[in-house]
């Protein structure tokens, strides 16, 4: 049924109709409408049978997911920042032992300095745990990956994190078609666990595994991605069957046919991507764009393919590998290794800085003219930066960096003491 | 595409303006999304939140920074913020005071805006008076909606009655009423048109 509803709030619906039995959370901003609209539900005995868990950390939500999934319960949490770092030790685990949970991730920075606003730091840093990763670009998109997301993780044995911009998605009023109970029950059979601990045939779980296994046993996950590759296009197809719309897959590319320039990126920013490419299409620029909806696995052949007739691409992230620069425009190196391409990557939005069409579309003219260096942090306050850079130089005791720079902006208007 | 900023001070339904707006908006077959300005909100501290309405799918993501309209929910605001910033020289102002615009110190701005799109509305005293609480938005939304042509009472009492109910939406729907009708009233020049009209839409 077509709503106009919060993203967040949707989201808790398309879970509910996945029939979880399990939901275990600790609530973290932006993620908290989500597990507080489930909380709800099945309090109000409106989703049934499943039990909500209240947990006293994210640590145990992620443990609490494992034993619940192990036990052979479709088994539902979510987090962000802070929170999903809290948790990594048993996010690994979760990934290791091959549990099909799926996590929410609200998209949100990680501190220090702390800071609760959107960029995708926050899952990108659980890039090698052995999770599958899909981004939704809308609120849409972000229900309907949720219902393929529980049929990809339980068909491969593997969890999966949906991730969605957090407060530009989790807080967005919009337009949202949400599923029939009988669709999503025609598409997600009922949870058939490869593994379970059962009484009545005892295996144990979770088994030391010497020099002689390990390597094969961590080749399975790889594996199970490379299956994922295969399955996500296919898994899609029978979602548009069923729902009537395209949602999920591996990439989607828009104006992309002669483009010279491609923009790549993920989530919620394509859309103020694809705004700006309409204004510069019209203008004659032969632009265009990829979105990248699994992030893990990596669909490299995918990414390829879709950047073999431009001339030159631009990796957009709300990431940054300190040190090195971008992390989704690696893979995205990587893809197009040998073939000439000249990529340039473009850090912005950190910390839930706004990315506008008038920065974009400027940075996208400079792309195409081959004028930018090969890494560029987006609308990076120089003055305040090198201030600070120069403050460092002149003195030992410089202080505190942030508290430097929410001085220097004004932000605060005089120090303590 | 219509954009809105509205702004007020934590407690006072900023963001659920927005988000009713966004639903009222739908409810008439329009494209419209809401969404905060993301702060770590407390009470009383300064508050905005945006919708955009459209009859096309809406992809921007950006804050709203060359509105056009205005909702501005707390007057003492304007000393403390530029709550005018971007605001299109066309665009509508609905401002919650007793004062007139005049009265506000606002002559001067005026005349850099087409003044009859400019009103005020004692927005604190109808909920008050209806809901029995100084929360403004409702009140605000219905005079926006009566100033802008945007959008109908009728769905914005839709919008209201999908959120509340009982003496809260009884409540509510009142307050719309009055305010619709007093905006309606002030206006010099009615706006037979719709803002969206002459969007060149498939």
């Amino acid at each position: 049924m077509l709503k106009q509803t919060e993203g967040s709030k949707a989201v808790a619906e398309a879970i509910a109709l996945c029939r979880p039995e399990v939901i275990c959370a600790y609530p973290i901003s932006p993620q908290t409408h989500i597990v507080e609209a489930l909380g709800e539900m099945v309090k109000a005995g409106n989703l049934t049978p499943c039990e909500f868990i209240n947990v006293e950390s994210e640590f145990a939500a992620m443990s609490v997911a494992i034993g619940a999934s192990a036990a052979g319960a479709r088994s539902y949490t979510a987090t962000a920042s802070q929170g999903l770092l809290f948790m990594v030790e048993a996010v690994y685990n979760a990934a290791g032992l091959g549990l099909p949970i799926v996590m929410t991730v609200a998209n949100r920075a990680i501190g220090a300095p702390i800071n609760i606003w959107n960029d995708h730091s926050d899952s990108l840093s659980q890039r090698d745990s052995g999770w599958m990763q899909l981004f939704a670009e809308t609120n849409q998109e972000a229900v309907d990956l949720h219902i393929q997301a529980f049929r990809l993780a339980e068909e491969l044995s593997m969890p999966i994190m949906v991730c969605m911009d957090g407060f530009i998605l989790t807080h967005a009023f919009e337009r949202i078609d949400i599923p029939e109970q009988n669709q999503v029950d025609s598409y997600l059979p009922p949870f058939d666990p490869r593994q379970v601990l059962d009484p009545a045939e005892p295996v144990s779980i979770g088994a030391m595994v010497g020099p002689e296994a390990f390597m094969e046993v961590k080749y399975l996950a790889h594996a199970k991605q490379m299956q994922a590759i295969e399955r996500i296009p296919v898994l899609a197809a029978e979602f548009k069957q069923i729902f009537g719309r395209d949602s999920g897959g591996l990439i989607r590319t828009y104006c992309s046919e002669d483009a010279e320039t491609m923009v790549i990126a993920m989530g919620s920013v394509l859309g103020t991507i694809k705004d700006t490419v309409d204004e510069m299409r019209a203008e004659g620029h032969k632009i265009g764009v990829l979105g990248i909806i699994s992030y893990r696995p990596f669909p490299l052949e995918q990414v390829r393919a879709a950047l073999s007739s431009c001339k030159r691409f631009v990796v957009l992230e709300k990431s940054l590998a300190v040190g090195m620069g971008g992390i989704v425009a690696t893979d995205v190196r990587m893809a197009v290794t040998g073939s000439g391409l000249k990529g340039y990557t473009a850090i912005a939005g950190l910390g839930g800085r706004p990315i506008t069409r008038a920065t974009l579309h400027k940075l996208f003219l400079q792309a195409e003219q081959e004028l930018l260096p090969p890494v560029t942090f987006v609308d990076l306050d120089w003055e305040a930066v090198n201030k600070q850079l120069t403050r460092e130089q002149q003195t030992r005791r410089s202080g505190p960096a942030a508290e430097n720079m929410l001085h220097d902006k004004g932000l605060i208007s005089a120090k303590f003491g | 595409m219509f954009e809105i900023r509205v702004h007020g001070r934590g407690g006072q339904g900023v963001v659920t303006a927005t988000e009713m707006l966004s639903v009222a908006a739908f409810e008439e077959g329009r494209h419209a999304q809401a969404f905060p300005s993301f702060g770590s909100e407390r009470t009383g501290a300064p508050v905005v939140a945006f919708c955009r309405i459209s009859d096309r799918e809406i992809r921007l993501r950006e804050p709203i920074m060359k509105p056009d309209a205005l909702i501005i929910q707390d007057p003492t605001l304007l000393h403390q913020i530029d709550v005018f910033a971007g605001l299109k020289s066309d665009g509508y102002v609905l401002l919650n005071s007793r004062h007139s615009l005049e009265e506000l110190g606002l002559s001067e701005l005026i005349t850099h805006f087409d003044a009859t799109r400019f009103c005020t509305l004692s927005a604190t005293d109808l909920g008050l008076k209806h809901i029995g609480r100084p929360i403004p938005n409702m009140p605000l939304i219905a005079g926006f909606a009566a100033l802008s042509g945007l959008i109908q009472l009728e769905s914005v009492i839709l919008a209201i009655n999908e959120k509340f109910k009982g003496k809260v939406a009884q409540g509510n729907i009142a307050a719309a009423t009055e305010a619709y009708n007093l905006v309606k009233d002030m206006m010099c020049t009615p706006f037979a048109s719709s803002p969206l009209k002459g969007e060149n839409h498939a």
